[in-house]
């Protein structure tokens, strides 16, 4: 084969390949346009009224996931299934985004970390990398870091509007976050970065706590009336 | 490994600054075999093996960049020295080692998604390409194709390594069979270093009193040069990158052709070295001012 010709069946393959990011970057926008509307939805929860609403705006938030199940579907469809790793970079961001919606909605619920399998379940992809489209593990546990500082943020807020008992709460949960994530060795990538943050999230709630005990806000809390003044 | 234990160390001292009560406190809360902590402890496991198998990848990479990069300098003694056949054959035997290790690299991956740990092992990739493209020009004056270079990393059968498993032993000849495959963006990364080393051995041809390689190596190095020109941005960044260096060293080769086709003629062939070298240096200072 002559070098010219080489070079154009290179290119061909290059082009092809062009194509291939340019389909999955539609899909990808389309997602995270879904996302922004998932968050809108929750951010609700930080506001005063919000609190007692919560039930309802998980249920909303949960309806925009199915539109998140299509989108996914679309996006499997753009690729080869063998090469999930190649365009990883793609929706690795917004795939994090969503890992963490889905965290948060299963928090507001059940106030437990949603499991890997879970979060699998809801955004409509497969747990294993074995069955298809996955969740890749550094993606989910980016994303159940970014759950923490919402959380810290939350408890803030739930403090303000006059609920005591959901910072303790909070805090058991972060504390166990915490431990756990304390049992994995991490490289020094971005996932490391993310965890590094972890232990101010975990100030931060500390804080709130002390500030609660002190006033004997807490004891308040747990004679049961969560929601008064 | 040593980050690893020093960051455990860092995270250890990090926690002593607790204070105690409140330490202790935690620890009572965190119920050790929760669901939580129980899935955090599988999360550690394959994070770990992820790793391992990385660093591993690394460690062969590094390998085959290593010997890649000495079968290179050997194939550069090939125009100087008498025996000829005889580097050759030892750069084959030099090439068959790191395609053992190519071999080993192709074993870690299978059943995974090669372009996971694509950028652990793409620099020694890119660095095989490269002496085995060198080899082959020396041998037949013409580009090897990224369908050739494949060929040959394919161990024991035809079968893709994908549908095989890693049962048995690793030793089984007949029924395994491991392949790797060079993807087009290693290919040319490999294609345009090679243009480097097609620039030295040119020079150094000149040297030693060669008149028609250089000749030869231009009219090679164009044709490699129209076909990147050919991809231009469509390739990823790195390979216009290299398109910068690779005009560098057509440059260099044209100029020498010029500088042999002008003095040739007029000083004696034992003088022609030195009127060489001067020249080039020349080139290299006006490349420190683009």
């Amino acid at each position: 084969m002559s070098v010219s010709a080489m070079f154009a069946a290179l290119q061909g393959a290059l082009g092809q390949d062009q194509d291939i990011r340019e389909e999955i970057r539609k899909v990808v926008q389309a997602l995270e346009q879904t996302a922004r509307e998932i968050l809108t939805v929750l951010q609700g929860v930080h506001q005063g009224p919000g609190f007692q609403h919560i039930p309802k705006k998980c249920q909303k938030a949960r309806e925009h996931f199915s539109t998140v199940r299509t989108q996914m579907e679309s996006l499997k469809t753009k690729f080869p299934a063998d090469q999930y790793y190649r365009f990883h970079e793609h929706w690795r961001f917004v795939l994090q985004r969503l890992v963490f919606l889905a965290a948060f909605v299963v928090y507001l619920e059940s106030e437990t970390l949603v499991t890997r399998e879970a979060v699998a379940e809801i955004l409509g992809i497969e747990a294993d990398r074995e069955r298809g489209f996955h969740l890749d593990i550094e993606d989910y546990l980016s994303g159940v870091l970014t759950l923490a500082s919402e959380l810290a943020r939350l408890a803030v807020n739930s403090v303000t509007a006059g609920d005591y008992s959901r910072p303790l709460r909070i805090s058991a949960f972060i504390n166990e976050l915490d431990s756990g994530f304390r049992l994995l060795n991490l490289k020094n990538d971005s996932l490391r970065k993310r965890y590094d943050g972890l232990k101010y999230d975990v100030k931060k709630i500390e804080e709130v706590v002390y500030d609660l005990s002190i006033r004997g806000l807490n004891k308040e809390a747990a004679v049961g009336a969560g929601g008064e003044k | 490994m040593s980050g690893k234990e020093g960051s455990g160390g860092f995270r250890k001292r990090k926690h002593d600054n607790f204070p105690h009560g409140q330490r202790r406190e935690e620890k009572e809360n965190v119920n050790p075999s929760s669901a939580l902590m129980t899935s955090f402890k599988s999360f550690q496991l394959e994070l770990d093996t992820r790793h391992d198998k990385y660093e591993r990848l690394v460690k062969l990479s590094r390998d085959i960049t290593i010997e890649s990069k000495r079968t290179i300098f050997l194939l550069h003694r090939f125009t100087s020295a008498p025996n000829g056949e005889e580097i050759l054959n030892e750069s084959e035997v030099k090439l068959d080692a790191v395609r053992q290790k190519i071999k080993q690299v192709a074993q870690e991956l299978i059943g995974e998604d090669m372009y996971q740990f694509h950028r652990a092992i793409s620099p020694g990739l890119q660095e095989y390409v490269e002496a085995v493209s060198f080899q082959y020009f020396i041998k037949t004056r013409s580009l090897i194709s990224v369908e050739e270079i494949n060929k040959q990393l394919i161990f024991t059968a035809e079968d893709r390594e994908e549908t095989t498993n890693t049962t048995s032993n690793s030793h089984g000849k007949q029924q395994h069979t491991w392949s790797l495959k060079v993807t087009p963006v290693d290919y040319l990364l490999g294609v345009a270093d090679l243009t480097g080393e097609l620039m030295r051995l040119c020079i150094s041809s000149v040297g030693n009193g060669d008149i028609d390689t250089p000749f030869e190596l231009s009219q090679f190095l164009r044709q490699i040069y129209d076909g990147f020109t050919y991809i231009g941005n469509t390739g990823p960044y790195e390979v216009s990158k290299k398109l910068y260096t690779l005009k560098q060293s057509l440059a260099k080769v044209e100029n020498a052709c010029y500088t042999l086709k002008v003095r040739g003629s007029e000083i004696p062939k034992h003088m022609l070295a030195d009127v060489f070298s001067s020249k080039t240096e020349l080139i290299d200072q006006d490349e420190g001012l683009p």
